[in-house]
């Protein structure tokens, strides 16, 4: 695809930063609001697609490197099994919430009831979120990158 | 109109009636079995320290499940970039 | 609510994409038939956990009358959670679904599914 006229690629220049602030809120308040890791994951990455619909493919192709997206994919689902594995170490079994009574960052209780909303609660909670919400990003983002440089070259090598 | 519309069109009426009969023995507003459901709202906030109960049985009650989509999602990406492995410049 | 209507508008949904699958002949009208068939299976998910006259299961900032019986004015949150696992399935099978058809429009020039079948390399 082609690069598309100069209205559009300031529009989107102006508008991104927008979109990515409002797809990392959605993912960081999991535990308080409806959302979460994937569903921060697909808006932020909608906001990533906008960017190559105004650039063209071929552009975009040159600047990115499909292998650091990928790595960046590994490294996001490397932190969830991480996490995991460190419940099972410090707890007895998988997936234990090592953070939440006894431990060091996230570890206050909310009161029962009715409550307003603190950030610090909720155990290993947001980190799974941030983990789940880089690796939907990277992903969604290869594989829109991926597809849309393979439809508009004539031939491909056999 | 051929024979293979005639048998597909008889198929999917005797299949319409199964459907229908079915959605209109289920009760809407009154689910039967609640008895997980109460006692995960119950004890989310004393057992979690979590405010809302979706990202909790997401992420705490149910993680197995989880890992397994992130599984389909890496096995996903992974195949469409196999896919066009051969297409450069 | 009206008696049963989510029920009957998923049936109607599966309906639609049955018909979108079997009766046509282009193969992305196929694919979007398949689309179509996971959504109504979405709807069905989450219909099933819902109580009369519930709120949202989340604690943060409720209206104070629902404190009074907990449990029971809240909508049951399990079947919520199991829908986005399925959510993200479909988004997995519809990508691989659609780079398979790029490679059969690079392979036989055509996207009829009758003429698919019939030319042998």
């Amino acid at each position: 695809m082609s690069q598309m006229s100069k209205i559009v690629r300031t529009i989107s220049n102006i508008i991104f930063p927008f979109i990515m602030v409002f797809g990392l809120y959605v993912i960081a308040h999991g535990h308080l609001t409806p959302g979460g890791g994937f569903q921060g994951g697909a808006v932020a990455a909608s906001g990533c697609v906008m960017l190559v619909v105004a650039y063209g493919s071929t552009w975009i192709f040159e600047k990115i490197k499909v292998s650091r997206l990928s790595a960046f994919e590994s490294l996001g689902a490397l932190g969830f099994i991480g996490v995991a594995f460190f419940g099972l170490i410090f707890g007895g079994y998988f997936f234990n919430n090592f953070l939440v009574k006894t431990g060091i960052l996230f570890n206050i209780v909310p009161e029962t009831g009715f409550t307003g909303s603190e950030f610090n609660t909720a155990g290993v909670l947001p980190l799974m979120n941030f983990a789940v919400g880089v690796k939907v990003i990277a992903g969604v983002f290869a594989i829109v990158v991926v597809m849309a440089y393979a439809s508009s070259i004539k031939e491909w090598k056999q | 109109m051929s024979a293979r519309n005639i048998v597909a069109v008889v198929m999917l009426s005797v299949l319409a009636v199964f459907f229908i009969l079915t959605a209109l023995m289920l009760s809407f507003g009154a689910p039967i079995k609640y008895q997980m459901d109460d006692y995960i709202i119950m004890h989310t906030q004393n057992e979690t320290g979590t405010n809302s109960a979706v990202t909790t049985i997401v992420f705490d009650y149910r993680g197995f499940d989880t890992l397994g989509e992130a599984t389909i999602l890496f096995a996903a990406v992974s195949g469409v970039l196999m896919i066009f492995r051969r297409v450069k410049k | 609510m009206i008696y049963n209507l989510p029920f009957i508008i998923v049936v109607a949904m599966i309906f639609i994409g049955l018909f979108a699958v079997i009766f046509k002949r282009n193969l992305v009208k196929i694919v979007i038939g398949i689309t179509i068939i996971e959504s109504g299976v979405n709807l069905f998910l989450i219909t099933l956990g819902y109580r009369e006259g519930g709120v949202v299961p989340i604690f943060t900032s409720a209206p104070a009358d629902v404190a009074e019986n907990a449990p029971g004015s809240m909508v049951l949150p399990v079947p919520q959670a199991l829908t986005l696992t399925s959510i993200v399935i479909g988004v997995a099978v519809l990508a691989l679904m659609l780079s398979l058809i790029m490679h059969i429009y690079r392979h036989y020039g055509t996207l009829d599914v009758r003429k698919i079948r019939r030319l042998k390399e």
